[in-house]
């Protein structure tokens, strides 16, 4: 009995959740613009709270950039024409997803550069190494030691 | 010795980029508008004050003027707004209010009873302006020169010191003679 009490209870409070989630009642009548309306509100920005989507957000601004993002598809234009409305007014910041650009392409590129670097270090190292073992007449296996 | 130039070497060079990033970081919460250099937004929005008028950008080409975006709803706007009145009673620079998804009749109470600093308010009812102008929170301000360039932005409640250091200066710089 008091078993079902508490996953009634669980679920209960699942359900609260659930609703809470549910910001953005907006429903398009094509599958396809609603899609596209979910995807992009969600790699957009809530400027006001900053680390939440536009999807998730509650505060007005975010309902009113919903609002024109709903409002750009409905009249044909492409995610890009979205994206780059939102980032004309806001700047980049508003995007999760950075765009490449030639002030930011040193940060796209520093991972790749890193890791070669890294590779570098170890392919000589690792051939020291072996130059240094190849030298010495006394091989560490026959050192007793170890 | 060779052997530790190359490590001290990179942590120089990565301390130089950290310190420059330090430095240059601005303040925290603070995001640098992109609208800064480009041609404010146009718009044309009804007058708070006299409905039938409209206050249009248009009309606002050839002076410098302040664009202060408010709302009665807006703690900080009212923590501004002694340094508004200040503004004006200076009068080199004209401020043109957006009340910002607010009551009308509400702004126009606030206005009587805390004094109007403003020129001439545009109501922006649906928020359509204020996004145009890369708003996002009240108070916000603008400054705006003769070409309809967008020169300065402030977030957050306008200050003596921001209008003394920040606003004063752009504005004195590109009319001698008069400061």
């Amino acid at each position: 009995m008091r078993a079902w009490l508490y996953r009634l209870a669980a679920v209960g409070v699942l359900g609260a959740a659930v609703a809470a989630w549910a910001v953005d009642p907006t429903q398009l009548a094509d599958p396809k613009l609603q899609a596209r309306y979910e995807a992009l509100t969600h790699e957009l920005r809530c400027m006001q709270c900053q680390n939440e989507s536009l999807a998730d957000s509650p505060v007005d601004l975010a309902a009113d950039l919903r609002r024109e993002v709903r409002d750009m598809l409905l009249a044909g234009k492409s995610d890009d024409q979205v994206r780059g409305w939102m980032a004309a007014r806001y700047g980049d910041f508003i995007l999760f997803r950075p765009r490449y650009s030639l002030r930011n392409a040193w940060l796209w590129g520093a991972p790749a550069l890193l890791l070669s670097i890294g590779a570098l270090v170890c392919w000589r190292v690792v051939r020291q190494r072996t130059a240094l073992l190849a030298a010495d007449p006394e091989s560490p296996e026959e050192d007793g030691r170890s | 010795m060779n052997r530790f130039l190359l490590p001290l070497g990179a942590f120089l060079l990565l301390a130089v980029v950290l310190a420059i990033g330090i430095r240059h970081a601005p303040d925290k919460g603070v995001i640098a508008s992109p609208l800064l250099g480009r041609p404010a937004p146009q718009f044309a929005l009804p007058d708070l004050t006299q409905p039938a008028r409209l206050v249009r950008s248009v009309d606002l080409k050839g002076h410098w003027y302040l664009f202060n975006v408010w709302g009665t709803w807006c703690g900080e706007c009212r923590a501004e707004h002694e340094t508004l009145l200040r503004v004006q009673r200076a009068g080199l620079v004209p401020l043109i209010g957006l009340d910002w998804k607010d009551d009308a009749s509400e702004a126009r109470a606030w206005l009587a009873q805390f004094g109007n600093p403003y020129q001439a308010v545009a109501v922006d009812a649906s928020g359509r302006v204020a996004i145009d102008w890369g708003v996002y929170g009240a108070p916000e301000t603008f400054l705006v020169d003769p070409r309809g360039i967008v020169v300065y932005k402030h977030v957050g409640a306008l200050t003596d010191a921001v209008w003394s250091q920040e606003i004063l200066p752009r504005v004195g710089a590109a009319r001698p003679g008069k400061s």
